[in-house]
């Protein structure tokens, strides 16, 4: 595969480094030393020039590429570069940006800017911060179709209103589809009958509303213990943590020191208590019990006062802190000192990508379990088994372990019930066994 | 020197007069009723509007072509109000048929007509005294003044287009006019649109059951002037015991659609249109229901458990059905301003009394056509004053005030803490003075006659909780100098205080 990668900064460079290997590897940057650098440590053609002009793209060849990947830290020119691209090459493009709006506007109408795939690394670190906090009741929650449908994991807790009903007697809400239970190590896929138990963990894809009010109602709402978490730093990667952990139920509170940015991100995130404070005040700390705090996230713009705060909040008994670090060389000594887990965007956008490149391009895949089953999201096609039919029927030629969680015409919601038809230029959300995933895929 | 105006009040004027001359054309209404019935004070009616509109079209020639700005609007509106009072109390001069023929009170009825506050002057309400047609233009002024003479103007008039908003932002209830549409004359025709909807469902659902045979008195003429001022909160009724005079399932009927004069139009545009969620989810709606309902069941115990008994509405203690149709039907219609009674409340007991004078500050929603300090500012206030205790305990955090979902400015946090302020300020100045006054003049007023006057004119509720300001009584013997207070009171507490008040500062017309 020949792959163009504009913008040689880490993330590009961990990604050239990642592929270079397997693929033919073009990178163009804009620094004339970074690419006499590149030429003689990598494997790869560097060319210097601006990714955005069409000239500089034409020497690289994307013609001819298979993908191009465009991980400058300018959203705009990122955009660009991939808008460009279109214009000359049937390239698979992917754009990395820092703005998590843009990344709601791509994902509103899949291939807007000509960008086939869009990585946002706020976004992506927020989301890995949340994941590695390891607290209690985290449940997995993912969106499709630009944020209309949403899958959520619930895990459910003995008091429970469904702990020990069917499916069938649960299924009490609009636009909601139960569609997988995982018990102990098996994984069962939801029928009317199946009868929920105490400590399955159970999978639903329905509207935003419905899987709020679904999670309101039955599941667990995060326990009052186990769940106090401060963010220290209201910049995007702060306020995308917040917002993150708003989604999963929190109620966290974030500590910012600027007057206006506070009151933006307060204004932008009803859930969380936002306070206009230095977080390296000791006895501001103590007296709003932060030293009490289960979860502390450092996330401001220096990895500097990112391990002082980390330092100060271990200092006052906070259980647990998670850094933030920009210069990767860092992490191994923040966890010598004692900052639990450090996380790093750069990395975790370039893994993303290369995550990425490695897979089939399903329009979005999440992964639940470690993989035991997958819930993915594709257009339908004229020629699909889907295609035309009600799904009562559709289903006939499907392998076991399917279920299909919710469908989306042109931009309205529709609860998919046996006889629901399916027609081509669908969005459909399904829940798929792993073990079966590849034979749905080529049925579909 | 003499410091050049920075008002353009030529262009002003101009335009009061084109709204003035579009406002003669409702003395059409008055003059069909009176062809209807015979011809008494026809001429009464051709002449005012005669004379209405060649004021009108004489103050549109100052300037040709008026291009009025931000600041103009205030001068527009203030006006418009006043001139429609002072037009629209023609009538009752030229006709000359009791109290109100005096000039000060014919103006203080058409004022309270305008401004829907529904305060009488009248002394014998009565169609031995006044014509039918003259009872039906006191019903109908108070149906304009409801959803607003502007926005009536800017939903038909054309030319109101470009400045409409600034306009109509003066004149709607509340703060700030929600533009449904991009066009204002488009948003104003909605607001119309709803307005005229649930009129006519009000005055076909009197009448069928009048047809029905259940409301013997409820004729076509009584189901439309009742339909009159219900919507707009009126209160005006040409029976001289308001809605007493009709059957119980009439009071019954009568109480949702005053309820419903109470939310914003803007929301019945959405249920009109299929769209109930956006109702139900109003913050502002569920706080005035919500409080309509908890005032509504502490009158049903106050009055069940009272030994209220009145000639015309026989023993109330400890009867159910009476004390929950005198509370419910006394509640929505002070709360929100409407000012109708379905009995004498002034024989209500102290805790009802009080109830009913707690409910006179609360007011209808933005947007509605009810008057008062409004629920949306109490809402605020509410909201805001929680956030002080909670900052008390947490001095560093950050909290936004929130209004469905959305934040809200502090800039606009601020403005609300200011009117209300205000208002408080220009209800205590109120009852200062018509004290004062009525000592002047040796009149004999209780207190709570006192307070009503000043709560009843300013809120635009109309009747009071005294012995004279009472439903049943009128405003007809305070001195001519509390008279003209009241007017004012009536004409800046329906156009919220500010466009008036702005029109006195200095800085208005010279910086």
């Amino acid at each position: 595969m020949r792959v163009v990668i504009v913008g040689a900064g880490e993330v590009g460079r961990t990604i050239a480094h990642n592929l270079e290997e397997s693929h033919d590897v073009v990178v163009v940057d804009r620094d004339p030393d970074v690419v006499e650098e590149l030429t003689y440590s990598r494997d790869v053609l560097a060319l210097r020039g601006d990714g955005t002009e069409l000239g500089t793209l034409e020497e690289a060849d994307v013609e001819r590429a298979d993908l191009v990947i465009a991980c400058t830290d300018d959203d705009e020119a990122n955009v660009v570069v991939c808008g460009a691209t279109k214009t000359v090459s049937d390239a698979f493009t992917i754009a990395r940006v820092r703005r998590r709006t843009l990344l709601e506007t791509w994902e509103g109408s899949q291939g807007a800017f000509g960008v086939d795939f869009m990585v946002c690394t706020d976004l992506l670190t927020a989301r890995a911060i949340v994941r590695i906090s390891d607290l209690p009741a985290t449940q997995d929650v993912d969106t499709f179709v630009g944020g209309l449908v949403r899958m959520a994991e619930f895990e459910v807790c003995p008091e429970s209103p469904v702990a020990g009903s069917t499916v069938s007697d649960a299924d009490r809400y609009d636009s909601l589809t139960f569609a997988g239970v995982f018990r102990d190590d098996e994984m069962i896929v939801a029928t009317g009958d199946t009868v929920l138990q105490a400590g399955d963990r159970i999978v639903v894809i329905g509207s935003t509303s419905s899987v709020a009010d679904f999670a309101r109602d039955v599941a667990a709402p995060a326990s009052e213990e186990g769940n106090e978490v401060v963010v220290v730093g209201g910049g995007e990667v702060g306020y995308q943590t917040a917002r993150e952990f708003e989604d999963h139920g929190y109620r966290p509170r974030l500590i910012e020191r600027d007057h206006e940015r506070a009151r933006e991100v307060a204004e932008a995130l009803p859930n969380t208590m936002v306070m206009e404070s230095d977080a390296t005040d000791a006895e501001f700390l103590i007296r709003e019990h932060v030293d009490e705090a289960d979860l502390v996230v450092a996330a401001l713009d220096s990895d500097e006062k990112n391990l002082l705060v980390s330092l100060l909040a271990e200092r006052i008994g906070v259980e647990r802190t998670v850094a933030v670090i920009e210069n990767r060389e860092y992490a191994d000594l923040f966890e010598t000192v004692g900052v639990d887990v450090a996380v790093n965007p750069r990395e975790e956008t370039a893994e993303e990508i290369v995550r990425f490149t490695r897979a089939d391009h399903t329009e979005k895949v999440a992964m639940l379990e470690h993989d035991r089953a997958e819930v993915i999201e594709f257009e339908v096609n004229g020629d699909g088994v889907l295609s035309g039919k009600p799904i009562v029927d559709a289903m006939r030629s499907l392998p076991d372990g399917v279920v299909i969680g919710a469908i989306s015409r042109q931009g309205e919601l529709i609860t998919p019930r046996g006889e629901t038809v399916v027609q081509p230029g669908d969005h459909v959300v399904v829940f798929v066994d792993s073990a079966v995933i590849d034979d749905v895929i080529e049925a579909i | 020197m003499r410091r050049r105006l920075h008002v353009d009040w030529r262009a002003g004027l101009s335009l009061v007069g084109t709204l003035l001359a579009f406002l003669s054309l409702a003395f059409v209404v008055p003059i069909l009723i009176a062809l209807v019935y015979g011809g008494e004070d026809l001429w009464v009616f051709v002449a005012s509007m005669a004379i209405t509109a060649t004021f009108g079209l004489l103050l549109r020639e100052l300037d040709p072509e008026p291009d009025p700005g931000a600041r103009e609007a205030f001068l527009v509106v203030a006006l418009t109000w006043l001139f429609a009072a002072v037009f629209g109390a023609l009538p009752y001069i030229l006709a000359g048929d009791g109290t109100v023929a005096h000039p000060v009170n014919a103006i203080f009825e058409s004022m309270s007509g305008f401004t829907t506050t529904g305060a009488t002057v009248m002394g014998d309400i009565s169609f031995d005294t006044h014509s039918r047609a003259m009872l039906m233009w006191r019903q109908l002024s108070q149906w304009l003044g409801g959803m607003g003479i502007i926005v009536l103007a800017v939903a038909i008039l054309s030319q109101m287009a470009v400045g409409g908003a600034e306009l109509m932002r003066a004149e709607t209830p509340g703060p700030g006019v929600s533009k449904l549409t991009p066009h204002i004359a488009e948003t104003a025709r909605v607001l119309w649109i709803a307005y005229v909807a649930l009129t006519v469902i009000y005055i076909l659902l009197l009448y069928g059951v009048y047809l029905l045979g259940y409301a013997p008195n409820m004729d076509l003429y009584n189901a439309i002037a009742h339909g009159f001022t219900t919507l707009p909160t009126g209160g005006f009724s040409p029976e001289a015991r308001s809605i007493e005079a009709f059957s119980p399932l009439v009071q019954w009927l009568v109480i949702p659609f005053m309820f419903a004069a109470g939310v914003n139009f803007v929301l019945w545009w959405h249920v009109i249109t299929g769209d109930v969620r956006t109702l139900l989810q109003d913050n502002e709606f569920r706080l005035y229901l919500g409080s309509v309902s908890v005032l509504t069941v502490v009158g049903v115990v106050v009055l069940f458990f009272s030994a209220l008994e009145t000639p015309q509405t026989g023993q109330v203690g400890g009867h159910i059905e009476r004390s929950a149709r005198y509370a419910a039907f006394q509640i929505a219609s002070l709360t929100n301003s409407t000012g109708y009674a379905n009995m004498d409340f002034d024989a209500w007991n102290g805790p009802g009394k009080g109830l009913l004078l707690f409910a006179m500050f609360i007011g209808g929603s933005t947007g509605s056509t009810g008057g008062g300090v409004k629920i949306l500012r109490w809402l605020v206030i509410l909201k805001s004053l929680r956030r002080e205790l909670f900052t008390t305990i947490h001095p560093e955090a950050v909290r936004p005030v929130r209004m469905n979902g959305q934040v809200l400015d502090e800039e606009a946090v601020r403005g609300i803490y200011a009117f209300t302020l205000l208002y408080l300020v220009l209800f205590f100045a109120g009852v200062a003075l018509f004290a004062a006054d009525a000592a002047r003049v040796g009149f004999d007023l209780h207190l709570l006659d006192v307070i009503s006057a000043s709560i009843a004119t300013l809120g635009n509720i109309g009747p009071g909780l005294g012995t004279i300001t009472g439903p049943m009584g009128g405003y007809v013997d305070f001195p001519t100098s509390s008279k003209l207070l009241m007017i004012l009171y009536m004409w800046i507490g329906r156009l919220e205080i500010f466009p008036v008040l702005v029109l006195l500062t200095k800085a208005y017309w010279t910086d």
